[in-house]
């Protein structure tokens, strides 16, 4: 069986040694979607060694809880280095999300980029 | 069922629950707005996904069959696995310090914040959601 090529999902640029993620998909939902993503994002800290993350949600319109379990191991990932991670630009609905299921008092969320940086 | 509603039987696969969320928030996105939509959205998938892997297994061989209306009143949606059921009161509180930090469980919780009303049948195999138009 031949496996397709896996599609970029994230966009990862640097801001000093801070590595600035961007998730290239609208709505991170399905199941593989998130797996790949998840892996993506682990493979900063496993492999590439990368300990202050920034994740830019503002291209995000749509996330379901499984996405925010893949957060949530990517976070105790990043505490596992003593790195940081950060959450920044998120919409009022996705923010929303965070509230309900009280995950804003586990993650560390800013309005901005800018704003997030200042925090590393 | 009105004319606007409509039936749909999907085996237990994540691309086929993903045309179906595509559907419903077709139908839906011209009558609510847009915060009342990203919630039925929210609860849609993430009962969809509840009846796919938790209720069914991901057992191919086993279906979903999802009914859902819309008129001026509200839009209502009925999703059934056939799985062996659950009790909802079993589900931990996702919120609670001891599981904030599981990477899974918070669908439930989701779903009752978003929809205006949700009751369970058939020994939880069936979720029955209402979403009332105009913020109530």
């Amino acid at each position: 069986m031949s496996q397709q090529p896996r599609r970029r999902r994230l966009e990862v640029e640097d801001s000093g040694d801070v590595a600035v993620v961007h998730f290239v998909d609208k709505k991170i939902l399905d199941e593989q979607n998130i797996q790949m993503i998840g892996d993506d994002l682990f493979r900063l800290v496993e492999e590439l060694g990368r300990r202050k993350i920034l994740l830019n949600f503002g291209n995000v319109e749509f996330l379901s809880s499984a996405a925010l379990g893949k957060l949530i191991t990517m976070n105790r990932k990043v505490q596992g280095v003593r790195g940081k991670l950060v959450l920044c630009n998120i919409s009022k609905e996705i923010r929303e999300v965070f509230e309900i299921t009280k995950l804003d008092k586990l993650f560390t969320i800013l309005p901005d980029e800018a704003a997030a940086l200042q925090t590393f | 069922m009105t004319d606007t509603g409509r039936q749909t039987v999907i085996q237990s696969d994540l691309d086929a629950a993903r045309l179906v969320q595509e559907e419903i928030e077709g139908v839906v996105r011209h009558a609510f707005e847009e915060q009342e939509a990203f919630a039925i959205k929210m609860a849609v998938e993430e009962a969809l996904v509840n009846a796919i892997k938790h209720g069914n297994q991901m057992d191919p061989d086993k279906i979903v069959r999802v009914v859902y209306d819309l008129n001026k009143e509200r839009f209502d949606v009925r999703i059934t696995d056939e799985g062996p059921g659950f009790n909802p009161e079993d589900v931990p509180d996702p919120t609670a310090p001891e599981n904030l930090e599981r990477p899974c469980g918070r669908g439930l919780l989701l779903i009752r914040y978003y929809m205006s009303s949700v009751s369970f049948t058939d020994d939880g195999r069936t979720i029955v959601m209402h979403k009332l138009r105009n913020g109530k």
